[in-house]
């Protein structure tokens, strides 16, 4: 009933336009909330191989309870695409992050990008920052940052971390054409079937290619790479 | 009494103690290798378990050409090391973790922490995290550790013998399952010294080729495991 009275002065001094030196001064309005800057972040990569294109890569800032794979793990499904075929679609869709960010094109060997993320407020407490990017001319190779604290970063501090190579197990690394999404092979993304010689994440122990005694492979040596594979810079802007 | 005050002072005189609980998680990184039973040491800053770029002592040989930590833990027992043997009761396996606490309460001086392990398969291959200090701040540090090889062996990449000085590697169940057989050997020779592995070449004929080896199993890139400590009061 109070707030209906409320509308209905509003509406009352609306209508009386600015002729309103004879009616009773309005009710002050609520002090404004003061002002609060969103936490920012910027997120720059570098591609440090030298012939494996990253898939358009994806950040998220995200609370501490999630984390996307870890070693010894089967990896999800989202992941799975990602690292088989670097299609983060379905990612983006799934994760509930608190901000993020993707790359609109693949980060080519040398290159590097800057991608920016912005929170609604300036509350940092328990932030986590991931990010996934697939090696594109390997089987289901990925790199990232898992989970990574940022809550303590100060505005203009940044931190730097470097990014190894990670199988998602998913796919077994045949190296084949048919296999291989990137440019190398032009070949399959994505396929639902799990076929490595264990379901789990872990580390990557290279790509091999024919040039190294594996028949069949799409590769040579200039798709080899060692870790780590990308650097990663995390600042925060404001 | 005398003695309690001397020791309190002792401890003021220090400033922090050294004394801690380390509760340690090994995770094996690689793709497809294993990793023999662990030595987990705490022992004195000026000791180490090997060193690269010199030879290997005769229990680092036994414990990377076959796994066999024994001598390698009677020489750190030897210094009052807080030893831990074989967390894992037996092989890691590739993905998985072992854990390991060590009190060093009683002992100040074991203020470092070495980790050590064969890699299977390979010749002389192992991880190792050599005497790395121990941060006397409670809180929790993680540590990527390499793959070294002893240089006490050939690297023929073929099942052969865990014996210090015989060629070929010993295949328990899970490795002789993932590895070839019939390999001709590659021909290699000890190198001498201790260094970072150049990795394992390997084939991917299985039953022939000139190593036991799976090229798109067993190889590996380093960091090959990892080694978290929580370190608290």
């Amino acid at each position: 009933m109070k707030q209906l009275l409320f509308l209905s002065s509003m509406l009352l001094l609306t209508a009386c336009g600015s002729n309103n030196n004879d009616n009773p001064a309005p009710v002050a309005p609520p002090a404004p909330p003061p002002e609060v800057t969103n936490a920012g972040f910027e997120v720059s990569i570098v591609n440090l191989t030298a012939a494996q294109p990253l898939s358009p890569v994806t950040v998220f800032i995200h609370n501490v309870e999630l984390q996307l794979f870890a070693i010894g793990e089967s990896a999800s499904a989202e992941l799975e695409v990602l690292a088989e075929a670097g299609d983060n679609s379905q990612l983006l869709d799934s994760v509930d992050a608190s901000a993020e960010a993707s790359g609109s094109a693949p980060l080519g060997p040398g290159a590097s990008e800057s991608l920016s993320l912005e929170l609604d407020g300036d509350d940092t407490s328990g932030l986590r920052l991931t990010l996934l990017t697939m090696l594109v001319n390997t089987n289901d190779a990925f790199t990232g940052i898992n989970a990574v604290d940022i809550s303590a970063l100060e505005v203009g501090q940044s931190m730097t971390l470097n990014g190894r190579s990670y199988d998602a197990g998913t796919e077994a690394n045949t190296e084949a054409a048919d296999s291989i999404p990137g440019p190398a092979g032009g070949g399959e993304g994505f396929n639902a079937v799990r076929d490595d010689i264990a379901d789990q994440v872990t580390g990557h122990g290279g790509a091999v290619t024919l040039d190294d005694g594996l028949s069949g492979s799409a590769l040579n040596h200039t798709h080899r790479w060692d870790n780590p594979v990308a650097q990663f810079r995390i600042t925060r802007t404001q | 009494m005398k003695r309690l005050s001397a020791a309190l002072a002792l401890l003021a005189a220090a400033g922090t103690s050294q004394a801690a609980q380390l509760d340690i998680q090994i995770t094996n990184l690689t793709r497809g290798s294993y990793f023999t039973p662990f030595l987990v040491a705490a022992h004195p800053g000026d000791v180490n378990l090997f060193s690269s770029g010199s030879p290997a002592s005769a229990s680092l040989q036994a414990m990377a050409e076959g796994g066999d930590i024994s001598a390698l833990v009677a020489d750190i027992s030897a210094v009052n090391a807080s030893v831990v043997e074989n967390p894992a009761a037996g092989l890691l396996a590739p993905g998985a973790s072992a854990f390991a606490s060590i009190n060093t309460d009683g002992a100040p001086d074991n203020t470092h922490l070495s980790v050590v392990a064969m890699i299977l398969p390979s010749n002389d291959g192992f991880a190792g995290l050599n005497a790395r200090e121990i941060p006397t701040e409670p809180g929790t540090y993680i540590w990527n550790v390499n793959a070294y090889d002893a240089g006490t062996e050939g690297n023929d990449e073929v099942i052969g013998s865990g014996a210090p000085g015989e060629p070929g590697y010993p295949a328990p169940p899970p490795v002789a399952a993932s590895s070839g057989t019939g390999g001709t050997g590659i021909d290699a020779s000890a190198e001498g010294f201790v260094h970072i592995h150049r990795n394992v070449l390997g084939d991917d004929n299985p039953t022939g080729g000139n190593s036991d080896i799976v090229n798109s199993v067993h190889r590996w890139l380093n960091p090959v495991i990892r080694v978290v400590v929580t370190v608290s009061d």
